[in-house]
């Protein structure tokens, strides 16, 4: 194990960080495997810095109204719906 | 018949028009590509009542071509895994090798061809999702070039490393399939003009004149000895068919594996992000606090899927984005280097599409940094943003072996070209 793996409080924390709910025994198993796999990514020390030439380009379109989802089809797979608007927790 | 290999996350038909190049054929669909008014679960409990109001590129041209959809076909959770096990409608099982996994993520795409329940499919390959599936079922499967085809409609993973591609029983089978979804789209920003005018099926020729192989020793050393007899066995046949063989040297592959994940992982905690029970999934609860009640409908993720969300946050995370995901960045650039200086010399790169034979169910799911290593031969690929084609090259004793091509950019043509010498 390396000494920067996460134990698990870092994992809960970055659990967190993602919202996401883990439980105790989730979080004792991440913790073991975390070790393992941050351990090998680490090996990515050894890679040279490399000059990126990315050829990109941008593709724009014309900023034009056009056909879209209703706002029924937009908020058919919502788990729940008030208004004609998405409903969430509340934000506090 | 499916029942017995759970091929199928939703089994129903999709009428396409009456005439075009795949009438009368029938096509397999991964569950992550959206299609109208039929559920499209990702293998996620979080989406399986998720319902798309509207028709991937892909499956609008699978349509135009005449072809009837025939079902969704299981995959791996959001298609992290390789082996279709973790998807949340149990795994589905091998048909070309009995208590097998059908590899994955696409495995239910590959096991709807070999077990003659599709005559084609569609699946996706961020790290070698088609790849692999297809040589443990001893099927023909195809990653396109990066851009070749629309991921409008496809459910994201990794996107800049994804690509929608065909699974066959022939490589001709696949190119003709390949051929109708290939070309530009004004729904995604990153198509090109490529295979717009495609005629990859007339390039399954089976002809080898004048063609050098690569083979990187690097992705045959490591290789289990059975996987590496019918990979010497195959070349031998290509040989014999009047094909170069030589060996070229990829340093920058040693460390694929490593980016591949750091990359993917990254994209996909960002990508996850939407499925927060408001807009998708099932509510985390009203009372309380937002974050909270984001986190409860979250658990609904399987485990495989809450690991790579997880890594890919601490990955990008203050302190940690210069470590990981930023030297990341350099080896995916060192990777495409060291392809485009082997292609200078040689047409194609031959390898085993997997250093293993199909792993028995179960094997593989407690252990997830093992099972990461056993894509070492197909994420190159994804990093470099270059086509592949996985071709059956017989069996050993635990099943199908398949050999990989691999191409330079938009070298759909000659992957196929020698690809289908392996059938002659």
């Amino acid at each position: 194990m390396s000494d920067t793996s996460p134990g698990p409080e870092e994992v809960r924390h970055v659990a967190d960080l993602a919202r996401v709910g883990l439980d105790d025994e989730e979080v004792e198993r991440f913790t073991d495997q975390f070790a393992d796999i941050l351990d090998y990514f680490e090996t990515l020390e050894e890679v040279p810095e490399v000059d990126r030439e990315a050829d990109l380009v941008n593709v724009m379109r014309a900023d034009e109204v056009r056909d879209s989802l209703t706002q029924e089809e937009a908020l058919a797979n919502a788990s729940e719906t008030e208004d004609g608007y998405f409903k969430g927790p509340n934000v506090s | 018949m499916s029942a017995d290999y759970n091929i199928f996350v939703t089994e129903e038909t999709i009428e396409g028009e009456s005439d075009g190049p795949l009438a009368d054929r029938t096509v397999a669909v991964k569950d992550n590509i959206s299609t109208e008014g039929v559920r499209t679960t990702c293998g996620s409990e979080m989406l399986d009542d998720y319902v798309p109001p509207y028709d991937a590129t892909v499956v609008e041209e699978l349509k135009q071509a005449g072809a009837t959809i025939v079902g969704k076909a299981n995959m791996d959770e959001f298609g992290m895994g390789s082996t279709t096990e973790t998807s949340a409608f149990g795994p589905t099982e091998n048909p070309a090798a009995p208590g097998r996994v059908p590899g994955g993520s696409s495995g239910g795409s590959a096991a709807a061809v070999a077990a003659g329940e599709a005559d084609l499919a569609l699946g996706s390959d961020t790290g070698g999702s088609v790849r692999n599936p297809a040589a443990f079922c001893g099927v023909v499967g195809i990653k396109p070039t990066y851009g070749l085809v629309s991921r409008y409609g496809l459910v994201a993973y990794a996107n800049s490393l994804e690509q929608i591609g065909p699974l066959a029983p022939t490589v001709a089978e696949a190119a003709e399939l390949l051929d109708v979804i290939s070309g530009p789209d004004e729904n995604d920003a990153t198509t090109r003009q490529e295979g717009a005018e495609s005629d990859y099926a007339s390039a399954a020729t089976g002809d080898l004149d004048g063609t050098t192989i690569g083979v990187p020793t690097e992705l045959v050393e490591g290789a289990d000895e059975g996987v590496r007899e019918r990979f010497e066995d195959a070349l031998d046949d290509l040989r014999a068919q009047g094909a170069t063989v030589e060996d070229v040297s990829l340093p920058s592959i040693e460390h694929a594996v490593e980016a591949y994940y750091v990359i993917a992982m990254s994209e996909a905690s960002s990508n996850l992000a939407r499925f927060d029970g408001v807009r998708f999934g099932t509510s985390g609860g009203f009372e309380g606090n937002w974050n909270e009640a984001f986190s409860r409908s979250r658990e609904a993720f399987g485990e495989e899927v809450k690991r790579r969300i997880l890594l890919g946050t601490y990955a990008l995370s203050a302190g940690y984005h210069d470590k990981y995901y930023k030297q990341a960045q350099d080896a995916r650039a060192w990777v495409k280097q060291d392809f485009d200086e082997a292609f200078e010399s040689v047409d194609v790169l031959a390898s085993p599409t997997m250093p293993v034979p199909p792993f028995e169910q179960g094997e593989s799911l407690d252990d997830p940094l093992q099972m990461y290593l056993a894509d070492a031969n197909t994420v190159p690929v994804n990093l470099a943003d270059l086509p592949a084609i996985s071709v059956p090259a017989g069996e050993v004793d635990g099943g199908p072996v398949g050999i990989q091509f691999v191409g330079p950019a938009f070298g759909e043509d000659e992957i196929i070209r020698v690809g289908s010498a392996v059938e002659n």
